[in-house]
């Protein structure tokens, strides 16, 4: 038998160990967050030292980079609104625990069915173009996120790896349909996609295209839908617990299909914006990687629209700001990938402290 | 009997304190627990039973406290430490390979797993011998019921020398005679100067298997009773902390029809495999349809399968004459036939955990209201008229439905299908994991609901709660209705009888 060797030893129970919180208030997990933060700017301040630069100074320069002119705003606000429209959608996908990581691909098919109207319907009256244009957007989008939706529901296949491939495949549709179809006759050299006339163009309110009211727009949807339709109850439900949703009466299949059409679509408004309203051309650098940042953004602020907005709004200063700084300080781009990384870090390493706590072997359990 | 020795215990635990988060789960316990006697611990859920033994067992470490092991200190850090002192639990989920055989199962992570099968399982035979315990040593555990996995499970314990055993609620799962087996094997196991800590809160086994109990309530230890000197009134209030009555009222209706009935129902389960087949009942109006069976004989199946959850194979379920195979949820909810089915988890179906009382009670009428908005006010008003009516214990009616205690949840749940005056009522384990009290206030409001007419299908674990509340017993075994007696007339060996199915052929 195994157990000749009896014995009462005296060992010690480990040094640290991690244990989980009691739910925090949430006055509390904001200061944890803002803890976080700071901590962020510290640990990034000391990196900048290392490389010879004044961290408060590189920091000032992020911050007024962002705001100092009419123009530094304006285009904060740019790189926002796409974020902000993309996060949303995901939002709406990730409520009902269904794993859009394609956002990328859904804003770029999105694009995508827009420009087809922009490049050859550019003769329709502007507004009806526009609109057309955004319901094109939309189907593109849709439809992109339909479809691992259908194939999940039909065959239950894993919707993270069918949407992230999903990506790829919009992705070089792109680069097809500028090196085939729709490739530019009148253009030099390398091959591209024509731009956009002015009449397929957004139209610009206050100095920024007008994607901004239609982001305004979408997060008031959003936020409605979510949290005051039915339809956003289903999708609290089915999020939930499918068997709950099913036991209630509800078609959850179909609410699936009729969610991720609308993530999708949502992010194919924000290929629309993109495309019309800041390239004026089909590119496939058009998503520049907002699918993926969206995914952070919808998280960090918690699957709620208002956060989800204060959250885009900080990236958006983040990102353009250290452009500036790059230009400033002449600091190459990977430093301001490793700032950017830094805080990152931080942020999301808070939300482990959010939830666990740990205790070292001399407090002895988890206290209150 | 356990005899008055000056020895030292051979467990015993002092001042035992555990917490997690603000929880104090365990506070200053005091247990011991002799060679060659049964302990039993009792207590209702939540009281720390589990949290205790953990603890003994190596799962959990306490935060202040001493364990003695045969009179010493012992710090046990790991289910490998337990091990080693001669500790062993058997869980109340198994823990077993599925894949594998008994023998497999039992040397898994010991050094002999890589003897020779033959020299195994004449080792395993020996202490099946010595203890009057029956196995197929070479039998998969896929193949097994669930009284060998038992078994399966206490074995390994033995293999690895244990003289204490600690066993949590081992008699959920068995029917009267597996249990009447289990308990045999437990006094040989006392016989021989093994210590047995047995967790349960069912009185009668108590009283029956037990040399002494300690009785634990909100995780302090109350106190430590002789047996033989007790009686289940007195450890209902020890336990419960005041007196309560243990009668349950069946009220006697005189009219009572047929409102639904299943005829030559085959349900499959989700996975393809039959569920139930061949069904044949009636349920009437004014009528409790209590439902036994061991876990997993077809009642999750037969609910959904009335509920429309899950279609009928074949067969025909007539409700009020028509047959309602085929119809979705949301057509047989409209009918008028409610279902809240109580899983192990409790929460996973039929409310929404992250959800506060107020939007849990939109759940099934969401969509009553014209147009795409949701109408909370009607639902807001019932949940405040429930917290009154069944007395639940709620911060607010929008606190997540998570963060209330088991009872509550249940009443919730519960109050809301009866809210939505149902015809036939179909409520499985709705009293799973109650305290007494709460208990009672469930069974009250099935009465209430018999008393109205409605038709109650109700599906159970205790058989004595069984013959008590419902007016006809329809028993299950592998899916199959092995009879429906009248709970008057039969008594609870024939229905464990019935509820191995084989057994009655045998025997009857």
């Amino acid at each position: 038998m195994s157990v000749e060797m009896k014995r009462t030893k005296k060992s010690k129970e480990p040094l640290i160990r991690t244990v989980k919180r009691t739910e925090l208030s949430g006055q509390k997990a904001v200061l944890l967050r803002i803890a976080a933060l700071l901590a962020a700017l510290v640990a990034g301040g000391i990196f900048i030292l290392a490389i010879g630069y004044n961290p408060v100074l590189v920091y000032k320069t992020m911050i007024s980079g962002a705001f100092r002119s009419k123009l530094a705003f304006q285009g904060t606000v740019k790189v926002l609104i796409p974020l902000l429209i993309t996060s949303l959608g995901v939002t709406l996908a990730f409520k009902m625990k269904f794993w859009n990581i394609g956002a990328e691909g859904q804003l770029i098919m999105g694009a995508v069915f827009a420009s087809y109207f922009a490049l050859f319907h550019d003769t329709l009256p502007h507004w009806i173009l526009m609109i057309l244009m955004v319901l094109g957007g939309m189907l593109g989008g849709g439809l992109m996120g339909l479809l691992p939706a259908y194939f999940k529901s039909k065959f239950n296949t894993n919707e993270t790896l069918f949407t992230l491939m999903l990506n790829y495949i919009a992705l070089n549709f792109v680069v097809y349909l500028r090196e085939g179809p729709w490739r530019d006759p009148n253009s030099p050299g390398y091959a591209k996609i024509a731009r956009f006339s002015k009449n397929a163009q957004l139209d610009k309110v206050f100095g920024i295209h007008a994607g901004w009211i239609i982001a305004i727009v979408i997060l008031i949807f959003v936020s409605i839908y979510l949290y005051v339709t039915k339809r956003g109850y289903e999708i609290s439900v089915v999020g939930e617990s499918q068997a709950t949703a099913k036991y209630a009466g509800m078609n959850v299949k179909k609410i699936v299909l009729r969610t991720m059409f609308l993530s999708g679509g949502i992010c194919g408004i924000a290929g629309m914006i993109e495309a019309s309203g800041s390239a004026v051309t089909l590119t496939s650098g058009i998503a520049g990687g907002v699918g993926f940042t969206a995914i952070i953004v919808a998280w960090l602020g918690g699957l709620n629209p208002f956060y989800i907005f204060i959250v885009a709004s900080l990236f958006s200063i983040m990102e353009k700001g250290s452009s500036v700084v790059e230009s400033t300080f002449g600091l190459s781009g990977a430093c301001a990938d490793v700032l950017q990384g830094i805080i990152l870090f931080f942020v999301l390493g808070c939300e482990f402290f959010v939830r666990y706590q740990f205790v070292t072997r001399k407090e002895r359990g988890a206290r209150a | 009997m356990a005899d008055k020795r000056k020895e030292n215990f051979a467990i015993e635990c002092v001042g035992i304190t555990k917490r997690f988060g603000s929880v104090l789960a365990n506070d200053h316990i005091d247990l011991q627990v002799r060679n060659g006697e049964v302990l039993a611990l009792l207590g209702e859920n939540g009281s720390g039973k589990t949290t205790l033994m953990n603890m003994l067992s190596g799962i959990y470490h306490p935060d202040e406290g001493s364990i003695f092991v045969n009179g010493e200190e012992a710090v046990i850090n790991s289910p490998t430490d337990a091990s080693e002192l001669g500790i062993g639990m058997i869980h109340q989920h198994f823990k077993l390979v599925d894949v594998f055989s008994a023998m497999e199962n039992i040397v898994l992570g010991t050094k002999e797993k890589y003897e020779k099968p033959a020299v195994l399982e004449e080792k395993i035979n020996a202490i099946c011998d010595k203890f009057g315990l029956e196995i197929d040593a070479r039998k998969k555990v896929y193949n097994m019921s669930v009284s060998e996995k038992q078994t399966v499970e206490i074995l390994k314990v033995l293999y690895r020398g244990a003289n204490v055993l600690i066993l949590d609620e081992p008699t959920a799962v068995l029917t009267p005679q597996e249990t009447e087996k289990l308990f045999r094997i437990l006094r040989n196991m006392k016989a021989q100067g093994n210590a047995v800590i047995i967790i349960t809160h069912k009185l009668n086994e108590v009283l029956e298997i037990s040399d002494r109990v300690t009785i634990l309530r909100k995780g302090q230890s109350i106190d430590t009773v002789e047996t033989k000197d007790c009686d289940a009134n007195q450890l209902t209030e020890l336990m419960v902390g005041r007196p309560v009555s243990l009668e349950i009222e069946r009220p006697i209706m005189d009219e009572v029809g047929t409102i639904l009935s299943c005829k030559n129902v085959t349900i499959k389960k989700a996975d393809g495999t039959i569920g139930v087949r061949n069904l044949n009942f009636d349920m009437k109006t004014g009528e409790i349809l209590g439902v036994a069976g061991v876990a997993g004989s077809g009642q999750k199946e037969l609910c959904e399968g009335i509920a429309g959850l899950l279609k009928a194979e074949c067969g025909e379920i007539h409700y009020e004459g028509k047959n309602i195979v085929g119809k979705t949820p949301e057509e047989i909810i409209n009918l008028g036939i409610s279902m809240s089915f109580v899983p192990e988890d409790r929460l996973g179906m039929g409310l929404v955990a992250s959800m506060g009382m107020v939007e849990n009670m939109l759940l099934k009428t969401y969509k009553k209201g014209k147009g795409p908005f949701l109408v909370r006010k009607p639902a807001r008003s019932l949940a405040e008229k429930l917290v009154k009516k069944l007395g639940i214990v709620t911060s607010s009616v929008d606190t997540p439905v998570r963060f209330m205690s088991g009872g509550n949840v249940q009443k919730v749940l519960l109050g809301r299908e009866i809210e939505s005056n149902p015809k036939v009522l179909i409520t499985a384990y709705p009293v799973r994991g109650l305290d007494i009290n709460s208990s009672y206030t469930i069974y009250d409001l099935l009465n209430e609901q018999k008393k109205k007419d409605v038709a109650v299908l109700y599906v159970g674990e205790d058989l004595d709660v069984l013959l008590e509340l419902c007016d006809r017993i329809l028993v299950l075994c592998h899916g199959e209705i092995t009879g429906i007696v009248d709970a008057e007339e039969t008594t609870k060996e024939e229905i464990g009888l019935m509820m191995t199915g084989e057994s009655v052929k045998k025997e009857a």
